[in-house]
Parts: C-alpha cells; structure tokens; sequence
C-alpha cells in the first residue's frame, strides 16, 4: 500500500468525519486517494489558516481530534497562525503538513520550509516521517498524543517520496510511549487534603477554566457547586462550565468580568481552580493577587499549570473530572457541611458587589448598542446557539452578554487572541452540527481577516448567522488608546470598509444593514427564520464610542476595575 | 540557585533542539548543556547546568518533563552528585614558561596530550569551578584556545537514574 493510501486509511480507522485542508504539490498522492475513497469528507478552504481554524472548531464543539491537510512550504506557513490558536487553548488537532521529497530537504527546495521548525514552539508534538514504514504509527501517536493529557495540535510533516512508496499497512490498536504517560488520577491525599479546606472555608470561590470544557466536567463542577452552595466563576475559556443562568454563577471573571466575580475571588479564604492557569487576563498583576491570603486547591491535568503564576497550597495533578468526582463522592459520604453562617455573610457581601449591576449600559433608542445585539441574540436563538467569536470588543460583550448554558456552546480564541478565527469557527462547527444554529459574533476588522471563506460557506451550503457588530473602529484598539493614551486614535479608524451587504451577495449569501434599535430583533427573526437555511450576513451599525466595563487596566489587580 | 538537571530523552533527530527552544523561549538560563547517546542507543542522557529561584527550578523540571520526547528528569542538586568536566587548554609554552606550564598542569592533574616546541595542549578533568581555578591560575596572555565540554553529571550511590 503507498504511504498516500495509508495516510488515507489512518485517518478512516481514527473514524475522522471532516478533513479541512488545501491541496498543492506535495500532497497531490493524498489528494488523489481522498479523491477515491467517500468514507470521510474533505472541505477545501480558501486559505490554510481557516483549515487550521474550522477543524479546531469542530474539536471544540465535539470533543473530538480535528484533522487538516495543507501542503509543503507556504500550506505549512499559513496553517502556523491555526496551529498556534489552537496550541494556546490546548485544541486536540493533527495538522498533516506535505514536505518536499527527502533527498531534498535541505536543499532550499521549491516550496520547502522547516515545518518541524518552525512549529514546533507551538505544537504539543511533531513529527517528520522519513519511511513510510513509520508512517501509520506515527500518525496513530499524532491522534494518541493530540488528545490525552493535556490536549494540544500535533503536527506530522509527510515528504512527498513518502507518500508514494509502499509498505504493508497495519494500523496499531493501542499505542504505548514510555516517554509520555499523562496522570489521570489525582492524588489521594491530596483530594482529602482539598475535601477538608472546602468544608473549613468561610468565604469560598470557585474558578473554572477551559480545562473543564476540555475534560468534560461541566457536569461536575456543576453538582459539586450546588452540592456547597459555593460562588462560581468561569474564565472566557471556561464560560458554560457553569450555567451562567444560574445564582451561584458570578459571571465571567479576569479583565473584562464582572465586578462581584473579580471581588469575589480577591477576597474568598480558599479558592478552588479548576482546569484554569491563573493567566495574566484573568487575576491581572499576581502581586496584587497574593496581597489577600487564601488557601487555593488547583486540579489541573498539567502539573506545569500549577503554581506557575500562583503559588499553590493544594495541587492535584489528574483529570478534572474524575477528581471532582472524587471529592463529590468524599463530601457526600461524610456529614460534615461547611459553615453555614459564614457562607450566608458570605453571600450577603457577594449580593452587595453583584447590585452594583457592572454590566448596566446605557440604553439608546436612536443608535446600536452592540451590547442590545447580543441580548437580542439570545433571545431570539433562545440561549441555544453555538456563538463563535472573533477577537475585541465584540468578543467580549458576547461573552458577557450571551449567558451560555452548557460546555462547547461558545468558541473563542482566548489564549492566542486571533482575529479571524470566527468564520472558520463557525464553519467548522456547522460541518459538525448541520441542524444547530451556529453564530459568527464579529467586529469589521476581525472578518475581514478571513472573508475569503463566505465563498467555502457557499460551497459548504452552511448556514451560519454572522453578526458583524461594526464600529468602524478596530474597537478594542480604540479603547485601549482612549484610555491609555490620550485618545490619540493612531490607525484604529477603520476607513473604506466594503458593502457588506453586496459582498456577502456577491458571495451567493443574504447581506443586511441595520442602522436602528427597532430594527435590530426584527432582523436576527428573519435570519433564524425566514432565511434559516442561507447564510445571513448582518451588518449592524453601532455605537462607535461604546467601550468595554469593566475593565482592569492590564498589569493592575483584581479589585482595581474601571467601572461604566 | 545553581541546579544541575539530567535528562532522559529519546535519541531522535530534534530532541535537542526540543530543548534548546523550551530554555530560549522560556528565558531560562543555560550556563552549559551536555549530551550523547548511552548504553541504549535508543535514549541520550543530557545534563543541562542552569540557575534560577526554586520557582523557576520547578518550572524547568515539569516544562522538560512535558516535552514528549523526555523520558525521566532529575535534578541532580537535590541530593548527593558528582559532576565532572573535561576541558582542553591550548597553552604558550616557550622559554621560561614552558617549566611552568607543565608544574601548573601537574598541580592541577592535568596531562599534557599534544606538544609543540611554542605549545602545550593539557586535558584536564574536574568541577566546573576546578577548570575555573585552573584558568585562572594562568597568566591570561598564555592561554591560546580553551574548548570545553560542559558538565556532565551522576547521583551519588545508589542514586540511579534509568528507564
Ligand atoms: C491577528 C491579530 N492582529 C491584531 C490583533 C490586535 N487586536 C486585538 S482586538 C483588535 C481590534 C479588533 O477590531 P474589530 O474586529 O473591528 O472588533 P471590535 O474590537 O471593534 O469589536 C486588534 C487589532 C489581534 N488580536 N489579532
């Protein structure tokens, strides 16, 4: 069998859905056996970097290992800004690379390029595959590696030669490494040590991060919450690890959350993190952080996560479900309960922080707000939508705005901060639910990053809703040199912005414009239902002064917000 | 604080420059890095010579472990080690000096491995700081050429480090 064929039936015996990728030179073996075969299907972007970008979304929302195929030299450069998305944000994807062929390496060969090089500070693992012999075990690593432990992309970089000569194909069952072993199970000790300190605490926090959406502990989190009747938070990347609908939920936490969660996690005696870093847009200047004393539990599946930024008194390395489990089970069995008295002054002070009501804007009958968009939003899709996000303002209103119910609902680049993620997002997330409502929350800078992928929609047929909250501002830039730097505006206006609408017409797509407040609920009706199955394009014009709150101005402390 | 870390890892291509990028893109300090392959053909053993706070020491030993390549990390500082360094020094050795180059060699167990009538090149073996000192005991204008290998590193007794 060729190397081609193997890569082919590799990905076949992996059950892989949906390969995103973009032929040339180096991988045309591939193509061609893609092109025989009708057990997975192939979407053919419109740029790598989109490939990279739908098949990280299409693991995000499934859970599943997300699969892109690019060529040697510059498929492999433009794929680097996915793989590096989604490397921050630990995605499990296997990104396969074409490489020139091996007697060539090293010779500045046309359309070569270091691919192992220049990936690697931003892939878990890569690989470059020299005889096809290696060829299906090496990729049975890629997925094995891509989605234990710690999730992240990994990268096999296939030479052309390789793909044409043959060997006997056995895909391995089980594959064991004796260099990488992830824990999964946390530390007994430990869990009791955590047990006890959540059952003495008077004033607790939870903090939830990506890793629960990761590790599929939302379900955890949530009973263990309600079980304690503690405060929960969630990071950007953890947002539906917790029902935000919920009382004991205190909204997004970090540079833009809100003032009773960043408060609350100031000033609680013990903190449980869970599946979180205690990254620089979350707790802001670790200093400030440590001023206040809390004993703090911290479950991760990465023991380099732990008392990396924060000093840690009760690390437990492992998945975070099974551990949540595992102290759910401890506290149910015993009869202790923590104290209740503390726990309602607790709460009483919470509720104090929560009336300051952080998140009030100013209402406007005569312009946009985009805030109002994204509350209509979710009215109109009934709180059940997929919202992929670009990155700014945008992205953070949607995250403050849209209160998602449950895990995988709400795709975002929280690590990395690309902009021009939300289209390929939302594609890859369509491909992965044909019937779901998928959302494209974004700013007219952000998609203009990727507006080359409503031609893959059209091809795709998929029906997303993209909501361009547009500023003609590159909003969050503005903010930030309104505040920081005397409203001195250098480039951040945005000028000779194209007509969105006949340029999603032009696309084969529905456009619209929406200049006024009464015409912003009518519109997203019309999208979910008179044109439920096209892909609309609204444009809605907003406020261009509106800034995001609060806020905290980055290297400050928690408790040191900027309010409306 | 400075730390004498050991790895295992496997012996593929890249697995050193695995390393090297984790050190350069963490701003973590590499004062020397030693590796080659060992008994088994298929693990190198590396010890890398760095410094930094406990904090930074810890971050450097789970960073490494992360890397899939790595098969075990120690730290060898953390307990009973022995560390040697090879080093050859390319000396002036004419006229009056000569004499003395070879006295400052014996003090110092160096060997004399390589002669000319204007030179010497001595190997010598030891700590860090006994290569230092042996530098630094000749007169500067002396030394020609200095190549060094890097410490390298064992536990101490029953302190072993295999797969
Ligand atoms: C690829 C990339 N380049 C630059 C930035 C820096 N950046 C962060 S937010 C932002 C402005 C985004 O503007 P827009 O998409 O219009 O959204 P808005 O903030 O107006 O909602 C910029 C330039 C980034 N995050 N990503």
């Amino acid at each position: 069998m060729t190397g081609a064929e193997i890569v082919v039936r590799c990905l076949q015996a992996e059950g892989v859905a949906y390969v995103f990728g973009y032929p040339g030179g180096a991988v045309l073996n591939i193509y061609d056996e893609i092109y025989k075969q009708d057990q997975f299907k192939h979407v053919l972007v419109r740029h790598e970097q989109a490939a990279v970008h739908a098949a990280d979304a299409y693991a995000r929302a499934t859970g599943r290992v997300g699969v892109a195929l690019v060529t040697s030299g510059p498929g492999a450069t433009n794929a680097i800004t996915g793989i590096a998305t989604a490397y921050m944000d630990s995605i499990p994807l296997v990104v396969l690379t074409g490489q020139v062929p091996t007697a060539a390496i090293g010779m500045d060969a046309f359309q070569e390029v270091d691919t192992v090089g220049i990936s690697r500070p931003c892939v878990k693992h890569n690989f470059l595959v020299k005889d096809v012999r290696e060829l299906a075990s090496t990729i049975k690593k890629a997925f094995y590696i891509a989605a234990t432990g710690r999730p992240g992309p990994v990268v096999v970089d296939i030479p052309k030669d390789v793909t044409q000569q043959s060997c006997p194909f056995e895909y391995p069952a089980e594959i064991r490494m004796r260099s990488y072993n992830p824990t999964y199970r946390g530390h007994a000790g430990q869990i009791r040590r955590a047990v006890q300190m959540l059952l003495e605490a008077k004033r607790p926090m939870i903090y939830t991060g990506g890793g629960v959406i990761l590790g599929d502990a939302a379900e955890q989190v949530t009973e263990l919450t309600r079980l304690l009747g503690f405060p929960v938070t969630n990071t950007l990347m953890g947002l539906g690890g917790y029902p935000a609908p919920d009382p004991l939920f205190l909204g997004m936490l970090g540079m833009h959350g809100t003032f009773e969660a960043n408060m609350a996690m100031q000033h609680c005696d013990v903190l449980l993190a869970v599946g979180a870093r205690f990254d620089d847009r979350v707790i802001g200047n670790p200093k400030h952080f440590a001023k206040e004393a809390r004993r703090i539990i911290h479950i991760d599946v990465d023991p380099s996560s732990i008392s990396k930024r924060v000093k840690v008194d009760v690390p437990i390395v492992g998945d975070v479900a099974q551990v949540l489990d595992e102290i759910i089970r401890q506290i149910k069995a015993g009869s202790e309960r923590p104290d209740q008295a503390a726990l309602k002054a607790w709460w009483a002070q919470i509720e104090l922080w929560r009336s300051q009501d952080c998140l009030k804007y100013e209402r406007s009958e005569t312009v946009i707000k985009p805030q109002y968009v994204i509350e209509k939003l979710y009215e109109v899709t009934g709180g059940d939508a997929y919202v992929t996000s670009d990155v700014g303002q945008h992205q953070m209103w949607a995250a403050q705005y849209y209160p998602f119910n449950k895990p995988r609902r709400w795709i975002n680049s929280g690590g990395l901060g690309t902009m021009g993620v939300g289209l390929p997002y939302a594609m890859g997330v369509q491909l992965a639910f044909p019937e779901a409502k998928v959302v494209c929350v974004t700013g007219e800078g952000s998609i203009q990053m990727n507006i080359q992928e409503l031609s893959t929609c059209m091809q795709e047929k998929l029906p997303i809703k993209i909501v361009l909250l547009n500023n003609r501002y590159l909003g969050m830039v503005r903010q930030w040199q309104e505040f920081f730097y005397e409203e001195r505006y250098a480039e951040s206006y945005v000028d000779a912005l194209p007509d969105f609408v006949k340029l999603a017409e032009a696309y084969g797509h529905v456009g619209m414009t929406i200049e006024r407040p009464q015409d912003v609920e009518p519109a997203l009706r019309d999208a979910f239902g008179k044109y439920k199955d096209r892909l609309v394009f609204m444009n809605f014009v907003t406020d261009p002064h509106e800034n995001v709150y609060p806020m905290i101005p980055a290297g400050k402390g928690l408790s040191e917000m900027i309010l409306v | 604080m400075r730390h004498i870390i050991s790895l295992l890892m496997e012996n593929e291509s890249g697995a050193l420059s695995r390393v090297a990028g984790l050190f350069s893109a963490r701003g973590y300090n590499i004062e020397s890095l030693s590796v080659a392959p060992t008994e088994d053909p298929t693990l190198s053993r590396m010890t890398i010579v760095t410094r930094g706070s406990d904090d930074v020491i810890e971050q450097i030993t789970k960073q490494l472990n992360k890397l899939i390549d790595v098969v075990k990390v120690q730290d060898l500082t953390e307990g009973g080690h022995i560390e040697r360094e090879l080093m050859l020094v390319k000396v002036r050795a004419s006229g009056e000096h000569r004499e003395e180059m070879k006295r400052m060699s014996d003090i110092f167990r160096g060997r004399i491995i390589d002669v000319t009538d204007k030179t010497y090149t001595i190997e010598l073996t030891g700590t860090v700081s006994k290569l230092n000192a042996f530098l630094g005991a000749l007169e500067s204008d002396a030394i020609l050429e200095v190549v060094r290998t890097g410490a390298s590193g064992i536990g101490r007794g029953d302190r072993i480090m295999r797969v």
